[in-house]
């Protein structure tokens, strides 16, 4: 059995660590680029959402390099990623493509069937150990987030243009060779430490933009035409209000004191929105009141064209940016390669944020002056 | 001799290039407004040597800004102190040419933008995203299949006594739509008139959704000079339309302007000066990185026998500051 997985932001990371510890095969596939997006298109539906796409792709790119088995969560949400795994193995088998395909749907009631997944992925393991091998990936999870959040801070304050992400592709190209969770977490230890001492202008004083959203947009760099990266190479620190380890600690994890604190973020949205209409959206209105709350400068919305929910949340976004006086922006990604449209609507939002806060803080000095 | 200052604002569109020069009280120098015809180099060049022999002698130039979707290429062009996209420098400009301004509608070729001002700052703003319905190009095409000239295209719909509905979602559906209508015998004027009340309809509905549009509202851009579209707008808003005298170069204005004040700070210019620009060779050739399978086609530039730029990567290797790029290649 060789196994692979669609690709979403670092996930790979911890994935392919779990996989490792339980002795199983795994194909990672490789990194998205133009390649996978063209096998994508061309072989889902013309009305699918772009992430359904790009799953396609990496599923083709990594049968050709032997994997026979694909992982994939579900969600039985009321957004169109409930069906991707089915409709992902029917497009597969329409191809012709003899491989097995298992989705984690959330356990919620049928026990059984989950566990009986995961006995069909870890073969003779002891339960001991895989759950210990969960425990290790999902520690992996979270401190690539961490890394992440290093990065986010230090590009908008790097002292030299390019340092911060000339530290990640080392990152990446190293962490490839590793095997298993034990290696693959010091690496991430290792540079942690590396990116962390990357050094900072003083002088830059970054505005701050909270990025909302839907998930896999968020987290997939490809996808979001490096969003993260050009903002921060304008002196912008990124806040990310979905990330990988939010997601497992939601969905997957027992952690009480996480699952307090996403309600008491999800309540915020009350006024607005109160109840899940599907993927994200209700998230993307509550971490917008929070960012706002929180005196963010900005916000911006992200979403594949033709994402239900999140057009929904775009709808209701106004009023919040009203009620809050933050600016918030939508952009929309697709299958598009030109980025100079969005490159110019990311500059002018940056440039709008800056203008504002100049004048905010003349007002402040006006105000000192008068009093 | 005492030489007076001049600032020069570049903008370089999908249609037009613009070249305005303004003194230090923002009056215009000159101003040329010429068609891109797919060589933005050549032209920008040919413009750039227009501008020198219409300013007087006694001028100096002490700082170039550029803007559209060609100010990247622009910038390497004339050498550019600022380099800012069109959003700003419109905004900028309708804020220095009409104080009150609190909305600016501009319908440039090939994108279509509304900018909502208060208190003298931008503080929202919208693009056309997926649809060139509402743009300048689409009108340039009508005009053209009706064979009127694009000049006489505003005064034509004036004359419209009943207009007729055209649907104005969708450039194709707009078109059947007009064809249906001159085939049942329609007059020329009214469906003309209905493609200027479409065109509004699709903007307000499109790039102003949701945007509060309050007066006073300022329409700017190539199309401005389009009275059937401005008659229009008036109509659907319901006030008055200012539609300001240089209306079609207000993005080059607002890159003069952005020029200016980096100037101010004392900063000496990176122009290149316009004998160099007129005489300097551009060169480009494209290849295709082969760094990963994004296979990125990357244009480079050359100016002379050097490399003035890089565009197309992805991943920054050959990024649009030529410092990271030799960092970024360094690693990889």
């Amino acid at each position: 059995m060789k196994v692979t997985f669609p690709h979403m932001g670092q996930a790979y990371l911890a994935i392919k660590g779990l996989l490792d510890d339980l002795g199983i095969e795994v194909v990672v596939p490789p990194p998205i680029t133009q390649k996978t997006l063209e096998i994508g298109t061309k072989l889902s539906p013309e009305m699918a959402c772009l992430p359904l796409k790009i799953n396609i792709g990496n599923y083709i790119e990594s049968i050709e390099k032997g994997a026979d088995t694909i992982i994939i969560t579900g969600s039985c949400g009321p957004c169109r990623f409930g069906y991707y795994g089915v409709v992902q193995k029917e497009i597969l088998n329409d191809l012709g493509y003899d491989v097995d395909m298992i989705i984690f749907d959330p356990p919620n009631s049928d026990y059984k069937a989950f566990i009986d997944r995961i006995r069909r992925l870890a073969g003779k393991n002891s339960w001991a150990s895989i759950a210990q091998a969960f425990n290790r990936a999902s520690t992996i999870v979270k401190e690539a987030d961490e890394m992440l959040d290093i990065a986010l801070k230090k590009r908008a304050r790097e002292a030299s243009r390019g340092d911060t992400d000339s530290k990640l592709y080392r990152f990446e190209r190293e962490v490839m060779g590793k095997h298993g969770t034990r290696e693959i977490l010091e690496t991430i230890r290792k540079y942690k430490v590396i990116l962390s001492q990357v050094e900072e202008n003083p002088e830059i004083w970054p505005l701050k933009i909270g990025l909302v959203g839907e998930i896999y947009t968020l987290i997939e760099p490809y996808v979001n035409l490096n969003i993260e990266r050009k903002l921060g190479y304008m002196g912008v620190e990124v806040c990310r209000s979905l990330t990988l380890n939010e997601w497992v600690k939601v969905h997957l994890s027992l952690d009480i004191k996480h699952r307090v604190r996403h309600k008491r973020i999800l309540k915020k949205a009350a006024p607005y929105l109160n109840l899940c209409v599907g993927g994200h959206a209700w998230q993307t209105i509550a971490n917008s009141v929070y960012y706002s709350e929180c005196g963010l400068d900005g916000i911006i919305q992200i979403m594949p064209f033709g994402c239900m929910p999140e057009i929904v949340a775009e709808s209701i976004l106004p009023k919040v940016s009203q009620d809050y006086g933050t600016p918030i922006m939508t952009l929309v990604v697709d299958e598009m390669t030109g980025e100079a449209g969005y490159f110019t609507r990311l500059e002018a939002f940056v440039d709008l944020l800056e203008q504002k806060r100049r004048r905010r803080a003349d007002e402040y000095q006006e105000s000192i002056f008068r009093g | 001799m005492n030489t007076k200052k001049a600032f020069l604002g570049v903008d370089v569109g999908s249609v037009s290039i613009n070249v305005v020069a303004i003194d230090q009280e923002n009056n215009l120098l000159g101003k040329i407004y010429v068609r891109t015809e797919g060589k933005p180099i050549q032209i920008l060049k040919e413009t750039m040597a227009n501008m020198a022999s219409m300013l007087p002698h006694d001028v100096e130039v002490k700082g170039v800004g550029t803007t559209g979707s060609g100010r990247e290429l622009a910038a390497v062009v004339v050498g550019a102190d600022v380099v800012k996209n069109e959003i700003t420098a419109h905004g900028i400009a309708a804020l220095t040419f009409v104080p009150d301004a609190r909305t600016v509608i501009e319908i440039g070729g090939q994108d279509s933008k509304i900018i909502i001002l208060r208190n003298g700052v931008v503080s929202d703003f919208a693009m056309n995203t997926v649809c060139a319905a509402g743009t300048g190009s689409f009108l340039d095409r009508q005009a053209s299949r009706l064979n009127i000239p694009i000049e006489k295209f505003g005064e034509l719909a004036l004359k419209s006594k009943s207009p007729v509905r055209i649907a104005g979602r969708c450039a194709v559906f707009a078109e059947s739509d007009m064809i249906h209508k001159q085939q049942m015998g329609c007059s020329c004027e009214d469906i003309i008139r209905g493609l200027c009340e479409a065109l509004v309809r699709n903007y307000l509905n499109n790039v102003g959704k949701g945007k509060e549009i309050l007066p006073r509202v300022v329409f700017q851009g190539g199309v401005a000079a389009n009275v059937g579209i401005r008659k229009a707008f008036e109509d659907a808003l319901g006030c008055e339309i200012t539609v300001p005298e240089h209306y079609d170069v207000m993005g080059a204005l607002g890159a003069a302007i952005l020029a200016k004040d980096y100037a101010s700070g004392g900063r000496k210019t990176k122009f290149k000066g316009f004998e160099t620009i007129v005489k300097e060779e551009f060169t480009s050739r494209s290849f295709e990185c082969s760094g990963c399978a994004n296979y990125c086609e990357i244009v480079e530039l050359m100016a002379g026998d050097s490399i003035a730029a890089r565009w197309g990567g992805r991943c920054g290797r050959w990024s649009r500051s030529n410092r990271t790029a030799e960092k970024a290649c360094a690693v990889i």
